[in-house]
């Protein structure tokens, strides 16, 4: 069991950051929390392809002498789309935060929902 | 110049996006020409791809000149063809719609053409990773497209659709990092010949990818567990935005999950992992059912109808599970009837609205005689969506069911025919309130509706989107052997059976 950490502390890492982030997701009642789950868990997506990647004695794929075996530079670019996808998310969620917040002066969901079927 | 059209059609709204935005600034009626412009040279180019690929076979495009394997191509068979034109049609017909209903502003058509531009990278794109980045295009210009209503009830639905929308598309990319670990690539006619070779279609790896990929589209799709974001995000946007994602973007991501059923994963690996196939046809049949009977207990109109497209897309989704020629067929056609359908019903109920005031099904009681046309109309589409032999969805529901017969699939036929009659259930207890109920509602509409300038609640170019979904609905029935050719002689695995 140790050792299996110890090899592959990597995947327990992504799946805890899914696990938490899919939680705050679904439990918290406060929308900013939501959003906040929300990013914890597109970074445990994101560190599962930069692992993915990773290859034991390989050097960043940026060519010069001697290059040796490189890490795969493919999920490195893939995921950098990603993040930035992320980040647009982010924004339009919070821009739609600052709206909800103006017109109903919560971020609760209970109450919002009391006051969204009035 | 014919290869260059599915790189145009991708680039060509995202440009023409860009103008209304920076013309805004000067001037607030610059909007809608621009998008109007810009879609009517879509749909031209969309038409001659379509044409091309009915003639003479698959277009495929390498972006940025690297070839296929390594670079981003875009491919373009019967299936994405049919997909493209019917994006194209049916963006430029709600544009005529939004020219009286629609918000004016200048981001709103930038949002919509981004809209447009998303939907058709879904269609043309023969990458997994760069569906994943349109899906989530569409996704953003979607919401902010939801939120663009006047009330904040619109911005919390809106929120509530980022929410769910976001973590199926989080699903999906999961997804493809388990298939890049498997196959070490992202095209998507690589990969099918990968899977089953370099990774088992049983293997570990494989299984889950299929799983959290087509969990991922299912949200989107909008199938039974995972519907909610949609009854809340179609009731609360503008009925413009209704109107247009209603018919386009589950739609577009029913045929994303074709997509990477066929060119994907491919039948063989549906005939290698027979739970593969019973845990979707089992969630469609779910879906069905569920739909059915939630949008039968629903009150207000909009929802019903939202309620309604989780019954429909769970028959396309089941027609493309079975996975035989004609299901396949069928399930084509239904998604793009059911695209005009559900376009047209809800913008006619966005009309009703505006001179009625009627939202609710028991308000639409005798409104047939107080708005006839587009109460027609409406008529009409729904009798097309439950199944009234000449209109196009009875085409697609017997093709669907035919193939599940050949298939000897018959807890599926039995949900499949039944689904009509549920459908029935909902359609006909509003057609028969439009028009042999005594009106519940008397008076004109209190407050003016939104008009914006010209002082007329519902102008003639709404009414004749309308009237035009309701004659696509029937008049589309003959162009399915033309269809059914082309999809027969552009999709492989079709063949190979």
């Amino acid at each position: 069991m140790f050792e299996l950490l110890n090899s592959h502390y990597n995947y327990f890492a992504v799946m805890l950051l899914l696990g938490i982030g899919l939680y705050m997701l679904i439990e918290s009642r406060n929308l900013v929390k939501k959003v906040i789950g929300m990013n914890i868990f597109q970074t445990g997506i994101f560190l599962f392809f930069i692992t993915l990647a990773f290859r034991a004695g390989g050097n960043p794929p940026i060519i010069k002498d001697g290059g040796g075996p490189y890490v795969s530079p493919l999920p490195h670019v893939l995921i950098l789309t990603a993040i930035v996808v992320g980040v647009s998310l982010t924004a339009v969620a919070l821009a739609l935060i600052i709206r909800i917040y103006a017109e109903y002066g919560t971020l609760d969901e209970d109450k919002l929902k009391q006051l969204y079927y009035d | 110049m014919i290869e260059q059209i599915p790189v145009l059609l991708v680039v060509l709204p995202i440009v023409g996006g860009a103008i209304p935005l920076v013309a805004s600034l000067v001037s607030e009626r610059a909007g809608w020409p621009v998008a109007t412009l810009t879609l009517v040279v879509q749909a031209g180019l969309a038409g001659l791809l379509a044409w091309t690929v009915s003639t003479s076979g698959t277009v495929s495009y390498a972006v940025g000149g690297f070839a296929a394997p390594y670079g981003i191509e875009l491919v373009v068979d019967g299936l994405s063809g049919a997909v493209a034109v019917l994006v194209a049609v049916v963006s430029l017909g709600v544009l005529v719609y939004a020219r009286q209903a629609g918000p004016h502003s200048g981001p709103f058509y930038g949002l919509y053409l981004l809209l447009v531009a998303g939907l058709t990278g879904m269609t043309v794109t023969g990458d997994v990773f760069n569906l994943y980045v349109f899906l989530e295009i569409t996704g953003l210009a979607a919401y902010g497209l939801v939120a663009s209503g006047r009330d904040a009830s619109a911005a919390v639905a809106a929120l509530k659709y980022l929410i769910i929308g976001t973590v199926g598309a989080s699903l999906y990319l999961l997804g493809i990092g388990y298939l890049l670990a498997a196959t070490g690539t992202l095209n998507m006619a690589d990969l099918a010949e990968k899977l089953g070779s370099m990774a088992a279609y049983d293997s570990t790896l494989v299984l889950t990818g299929f799983g959290l990929m087509v969990g991922g589209l299912t949200v989107k799709v909008a199938l039974f567990p995972l519907h909610t974001w949609q009854p809340d995000a179609y009731a609360n946007a503008p009925d413009t935005v209704s109107a247009f994602i209603s018919a386009l973007v589950s739609t577009v991501s029913a045929y994303a999950l074709a997509r990477l059923l066929f060119s994907v994963f491919t039948v063989e690996f549906l005939a290698a992992v027979p739970t593969a196939r019973w845990a979707l046809v089992g969630l469609a049949c779910v879906s069905i059912i569920a739909g059915s009977a939630l949008a039968v207990s629903q009150d207000s109109v909009q929802r019903m109808l939202a309620y309604s497209s989780v019954s429909q897309f769970g028959l396309v989704v089941a027609g493309f599970a079975i996975a035989t020629p004609l299901a396949v067929v069928g399930a084509t056609v239904h998604l793009l009837g059911h695209a005009v359908m559900k376009g047209g019903l809800f913008a006619a109920t966005g009309i009703i609205e505006r001179k009625t005031g009627a939202t609710t099904v028991n308000g639409y009681a005798g409104m047939g005689s107080r708005v006839p046309v587009s109460a027609f109309a409406f008529a009409v589409l729904s009798l097309a969506m439950v199944g009234v032999p000449p209109a196009v969805g009875f085409v697609g529901k017997w093709y669907i069911v035919l193939g599940a017969v050949n298939a000897e699939n018959w807890p599926v036929v039995a949900v499949l025919l039944a689904s009509t009659l549920l459908t029935l259930a909902y359609f006909a207890r509003l057609v028969e309130r439009l028009y042999f109920a005594e009106p519940t509602i008397h008076a004109e509409p209190d407050e003016a509706p939104v008009t914006d300038g010209s002082g007329q609640a519902v102008s003639f170019g709404m009414v004749a989107v309308v009237v035009v979904a309701a004659a696509l609905a029937v008049a589309l029935t003959a162009a399915v052997p033309e269809l059914q050719r082309v999809l027969e002689e552009t999709l492989p695995p079709l063949l190979n059976q």
